[in-house]
């Protein structure tokens, strides 16, 4: 097992920077973009 | 890294973890030799370390045109104070719109993007020990974004786009303004761009060894969240700039809030990110601090990136069509991690100083490490005024404004305007006002003149922020909105006591703006006429003294996690904000009370 295995799961992701790039666009895209897009798609059309 | 000790910050708190990253091995330093004998380089005078050329090339340019930008919203900024200062109300209406869309952009994105991309190039070059990926990438984005910047004020000059910098549809601008944001929006992500491809060269190459440096790490966690930002400007403004120039229809305005504040408040907390660096950085150069725990520090910074983008959510709590599922998701449950990463960078800063100063034989009582600590020193004072102002006034504001139940009572009024001036200006634009104090000697090679006015400088810039932050406040408490020079409501409620808060916020604003020019005047002279530091290290701005073991045996305790004074901070701060929160719920029950 070499040194680089040894280290605790948050070290590598804190060590990798595009696993952080990646989680860091798809969690605030999905919990607010999308979320909300979707939200506003469901807004009934006004009927005046 | 003191700034007379020469260490390198891989040593120190700006350096890499303790954990799995050793100390700079051989293999770094006969890289950093062999790259001072090779052209594109040159080795600091003060620090020692790695200054790659290409890169103090773009971090001068991007500094110049942050401190032109700055300047520009600064003489806004003193137009709108005497507006909103009804004793003089200044501008009439039509101006008033158009001053403050420029304020509002030159502030809020040009000042403070221009930095942080000097922030990025620095963090990942110097820090690195390795060279800028690309001269021409950073050619074209410092063109884009020079460009895109010039258009936009050019054209809310011209009177063609008093849309405020939120631009709501269906007010609409002429299109050279939605194509200048679009413009400095791509001319950062290629910044960005830049910045990552030399943090993946600079792995490939092996120029460092371990885990990159926290200040890089904050810096990577700030381009992060430029680029969630970036992307929701582009998706925002082309439909809108194609809508402007009559190719599409009207985009859906609650479409467009939605999406635009992806922009508009995510760029904030792209600032937040690059502040809190910026504070471990200059809280390593001016006490040669550490942090207490690396992981934890990283760990926070991740939490950043993770969660403190969805707080674009608070702009949305009073919008009908959205549910208040999302709205509590997104405001409360989520964003709560991040503010929980903020309360750990505001107790692991301080403490890191506190740890430092105890060291140096500082241990008298609970503060005799605060009250020795360098407070001559410009960058030191700037850095501990902006986390005292971000924390106590921007981040207590935030978080009870951010609750949906209480922002129905401060939405659209003053309050919101109190709190992120808090938070951008007394917090981000303090900090790296801060920075300037070491970013112009080491990069620009002069130290600076009139030194006794720059010692004063934050001090005047942060009693007049904090003012007008509370005069905003107050003032919008009492139900004056934001975005409008139109008191009549409030003042027929409250009466005289609106003005008096009025008053406040004018003067903290002029006091402010005095401070904001007098760092302008000490930059652009420093950087002009100021004595050059090549071939010696910059003159220091004053270091705390080392008072040695007699000192420490004699008056008390030192230790790596011996932090009494800061302990006690964080409980004033706790309770302020117990306080405050307490006191919003009870104005709530008053305005809608349930018996």
């Amino acid at each position: 097992m070499n040194k680089e295995t040894k280290k605790p799961a948050l070290q590598r992701l804190m060590d990798n920077p595009w696993l952080l790039l990646v989680l860091g666009v798809l969690i605030p895209v999905i919990s607010y973009t999308m979320w909300g897009w979707i939200e506003i798609t469901r807004i009934p059309p006004s009927p005046y | 890294m003191n700034d007379q000790e020469g260490n390198n910050p891989e040593r120190s708190g700006a350096g890499s973890g303790t954990e799995y990253n050793p100390p700079e091995g051989e293999l770094a330093k006969v890289k950093r030799g062999l790259r001072s004998l090779t052209g594109g380089w040159r080795n600091c005078d003060t620090t020692g370390m790695p200054v790659c050329l290409d890169s103090q090339f773009f971090i001068r340019w991007n500094a110049i045109f942050a401190v032109i930008f700055l300047l520009i919203g600064g003489i806004a900024a003193i137009l709108l104070a005497l507006t909103r200062w009804e004793t003089f109300n200044l501008l009439r209406t039509d101006l008033f719109y158009r001053v403050l869309t420029l304020h509002g952009l030159n502030m809020l994105i040009f000042w403070i993007l221009f930095f942080e991309v000097a922030i990025l190039y620095f963090a990942s070059t110097t820090l690195l020990n390795a060279k800028l990926f690309s001269r021409k990438v950073g050619w074209v984005s410092f063109v884009l974004m020079v460009v895109g910047a010039l258009m936009v004020n050019w054209i809310i000059f011209a009177g063609e786009a008093d849309v405020l910098k939120t631009s709501y549809l269906p007010l609409l601008a002429h299109p050279a303004f939605y194509l200048g944001i679009i413009l400095v929006a791509v001319g950062t992500l290629v910044a960005v761009f830049n910045f990552f491809a030399t943090v993946y060269v600079a792995r490939r190459d092996r120029t460092y060894e371990g885990s990159v440096p926290l200040v890089t790490f904050g810096a990577i966690a700030a381009a992060i969240i430029a680029v969630v930002t970036l992307l929701h400007g582009a998706v925002a403004m082309i439909p809108t700039f194609t809508y402007s120039m009559g190719w599409t229809g009207e985009p859906d305005p609650l479409w467009y809030r939605l999406v635009w504040w992806g922009l508009g408040h995510q760029s904030q907390q792209v600032n937040v990110a690059a502040m809190v660096a910026v504070w471990y950085m200059v809280a390593t150069l001016t006490t040669g601090a550490k942090p207490l725990n690396e992981t934890v520090c990283r760990g926070a910074f991740v939490l950043y990136i993770l969660f403190i983008n969805v707080a674009s959510a608070h702009h949305l709590l009073v919008e009908p069509g959205m549910s208040s599922t999302w709205k509590i998701w997104n405001t409360s449950y989520v964003m709560y991690l991040a503010v929980l990463a903020s309360m750990v960078h505001g107790f692991t800063v301080p403490a890191s100083v506190e740890v430092s100063m105890r060291a140096k034989g500082h241990v008298a009582g609970i503060f005799g490490w605060l009250t020795a600590a360098p407070w001559r020193n410009p960058a030191f004072s700037a850095v501990v005024l902006s986390l005292v102002i971000f924390g106590f006034i921007g981040g207590i504001t935030g978080v009870t404004l951010g609750t949906q139940q209480i922002n129905i009572i401060a939405h659209n009024t003053l309050r919101i305007p109190g709190h992120f001036h808090a938070t951008v200006v007394g917090g981000t634009t303090l900090a790296f006002m801060g920075l300037a104090y070491y970013v112009v000697p080491l990069f620009f090679r002069r130290d600076f003149l009139w030194r006794p006015l720059a010692r004063i400088q934050p001090w005047i810039f942060a009693g007049g922020i904090t003012l007008m932050s509370f005069g905003m406040s107050f003032a919008g408490s009492m139900g004056v909105a934001r975005r409008t020079s139109d008191i009549a409501p409030a003042e027929e409620a409250y009466g005289p006591v609106v003005h008096f808060f009025l008053a406040m916020l004018g003067i903290g604003g002029v006091l402010a703006v005095l401070g904001l020019l007098l760092f302008v005047v000490l930059v652009v002279a420093t950087i002009l006429f100021g004595p050059s530091n090549a071939g010696r290290p910059m003159k220091c701005w004053g270091k705390p003294a080392e008072l040695g073991a007699n000192a420490k045996a004699t008056h008390g305790r030192s230790g790596d996690h011996y932090t009494p004074g800061t302990i006690v901070l964080v409980g004033i701060f706790l309770a302020a904000f117990v306080v405050y929160y307490f006191a919003n719920w009870s104005a709530l029950a008053d305005v809608w009370p349930v018996r």
